[in-house]
């Protein structure tokens, strides 16, 4: 079968305004909405367009966390995957153990294509989607901004600092996507509804083979330093002259 | 013994400035052998730069007609087989560190640390998350190898000139996939500064309302020799290209003057311009969160000003 694997993550929503905690252990996440990381809503919506034009036959969105991210795996499922695998995992998942874990399910699901975010608005690392097709030794075709797939391939755009560069990379492959690939459609109610008797299925990082080892220890988290408060001028002729004065201009 | 090895960013004839700030981050852990590894189809111009910066004590070059194009899936197996003598492999936090490292980091079977902004030791580190809005110092463990990208914004270049390093030229045996070619690279040729690089910025946001209006913004910019860059509202709009974008999920700079016009100054943008040492916001609302971090805040009508300021400079 023709399957696309979605790795999706639970992160504090992008609307949200970040506190660290005064003891420094980590940022407050009580009671603080969590939402799919929104790269990652993007490479659904990627892979479910692949799906609606008859390139694929199957969407399976996967995520390593909690319990609690069967909210997101709901989510996503209303979005119009059809079926989700949660790798239950408790403590802190580095990226390394996500793509050891994601390229398990690579072999279990045997998909053509792998589609991530391209990074995680909560520890912006960037990280896993290569480190997965390093692993798998797999191309991958990071920062997506346009894919199109033909007999075994997959043509990427990538939004890269020179401008766009575009890759051919054979299937399968790994993808990561950029903001710009699409806009991630809205989910309905009766979605919703339908989303709840679609198959979820629970797995361990244990269970998969998995160690769940941390080589970072997170030794203290810290607000960032403030600017200072600056003033306003009148008009352009006052800014210019601030400016010199500076010794900016 | 700290031995670092630093992945030369290049475009085949130029050395990155990138890899000079990496040179400068590797100069803070104390006692650092400082290595610059390029790989290239033919490596000599890129090399004889690379030798000049201050803090290189060797330059590597690995040529292979299979480097002409530094794809991650081909450099990293033979970063991978070279890394084994260092206690550090860097690159740059740009797209093509960003691409590359995990790569490596994942053969190497360590973890990551991305986004390197200063060293506490050779093994403790800083970094942002959450968009800059918090600071997380993490501690390498277990005597592992450190495989990192260095915030480019956060260091200054490793100034070139003085004794050149050694450079010498290495063998390496991994075998390289044929699964990922290149196709093209499409960039606007520009006479202007670049945007990661310069010491001024000129930015323009969605208040611009279409590509034509930018182009007060580029005549502003030639004025002050400047870069010109762009919100993600306007790139999202079609108004500037993609690599003009400024913030979370674009381009951190560090430029000593930063001219925001017509920006509302969302999270994501403001955490790619918080190391500007002057910011300068223009913008038609007076409660826009641009100016909660602008040194000078000018509120008005951008079509009004941007002409004036021309004048006056």
């Amino acid at each position: 079968m023709k399957r696309i694997l979605v790795g999706i993550k639970r992160v504090v929503d992008y609307n949200v305004r970040i506190r660290v905690k005064p003891d420094g252990s980590g940022v407050i996440t009580d009671g603080v909405k969590m939402s799919i990381n929104p790269f990652d809503e993007i490479a659904l919506e990627e892979a479910l367009r692949i799906k609606e034009k008859g390139l694929a036959e199957e969407v399976v969105v996967a995520t390593i966390g909690p319990a609690d991210c069967q909210q997101q795996l709901r989510t996503a499922l209303a979005m119009g995957a059809d079926r989700a695998l949660l790798v239950q995992a408790d403590a802190v998942v580095e990226p390394l153990v996500a793509a050891r874990a994601l390229l398990k399910l690579v072999e279990k699901e045997q998909p053509m294509l792998v589609i991530l975010g391209k990074q995680a608005i909560d520890d912006d690392n960037s990280q896993t989607g290569q480190m997965l097709a390093g692993l798998w030794n797999r191309p991958q075709a990071t920062f997506a901004s346009k894919v199109e797939l033909s007999d075994g391939k997959a043509r990427v755009t990538r939004e890269v600092d020179a401008g766009l560069e575009t890759l051919e990379v054979d299937l399968p492959a790994v993808l990561t996507t950029d903001l710009r690939l699409n806009e991630p459609r809205y989910v309905k109610l009766p979605d919703i509804m339908k989303a709840k008797k679609k198959p979820l299925e629970t797995l361990t990082l244990s269970g998969i083979g998995v160690e769940q080892k941390q080589r970072l220890k997170l030794v203290k988290f810290e607000p960032p330093p403030q600017r200072q408060k600056g003033i306003r001028v009148k008009d352009a002729a006052e800014l210019v002259d601030a400016l010199r004065k500076k010794g900016v201009i | 013994m700290t031995k670092v090895l630093i992945v030369a960013e290049h475009d085949g004839s130029k050395l990155n400035p990138a890899t000079a700030k990496c040179v400068t981050c590797a100069r803070s852990l104390a006692g650092a052998e400082i290595t610059v590894v390029v790989c290239a189809a033919d490596a000599a111009a890129v090399a004889s730069q690379a030798a000049q910066l201050a803090g290189v004590t060797r330059v590597l070059t690995v040529e292979n007609p299979a480097n002409a194009r530094l794809l991650s899936a081909i450099v990293a197996p033979q970063i991978v087989a070279l890394a084994g003598p260092y206690t550090h492999v860097l690159g740059p936090t740009t797209t093509f560190g960003k691409d590359l490292m995990p790569r490596i980091a994942a053969l190497l079977d360590v973890a990551q640390v991305s986004d390197i902004m200063a060293v506490d030791s050779p093994t403790r580190f800083r970094r942002p998350i959450y968009a800059g809005n918090a600071i997380l110092t993490v501690e390498v463990e277990g005597g592992a190898k450190v495989v990192g990208t260095v915030r480019i914004a956060s260091y200054e270049a490793a100034p070139a000139g003085g004794s050149a390093a050694a450079i010498e030229k290495a063998s390496v045996s991994a075998e390289l996939p044929t699964h990922t070619r290149f196709v093209s690279v499409s960039a606007a040729k520009s006479d202007r500064p670049d945007l990661q690089t310069a010491t001024r910025v000129v930015s323009g946001g969605r208040a611009l309302g279409s590509s034509d209006a930018f182009k007060i913004l580029y005549s502003l910019a030639d004025k002050l020799g400047a870069a010109v860059g762009a919100s993600r509202a306007a790139v999202d709009a079609g108004y500037a290209p993609n690599e003009l974008q400024v913030g979370q999920t674009g381009k951190i700079i560090a430029p000593e003057l930063y001219v925001a016009i017509g920006i509302s100054g969302a999270i994501q943008h403001l955490t790619g311009i918080k190391d500007a040492r002057t910011i300068v916001a223009i913008n038609k609302d007076a409660e826009a969160p641009i100016f909660e971090v602008a040194d000078y805040g000018l509120v008005g009508d951008l079509f009004q000003i941007v002409p004036e300021l021309e004048k006056l400079i």
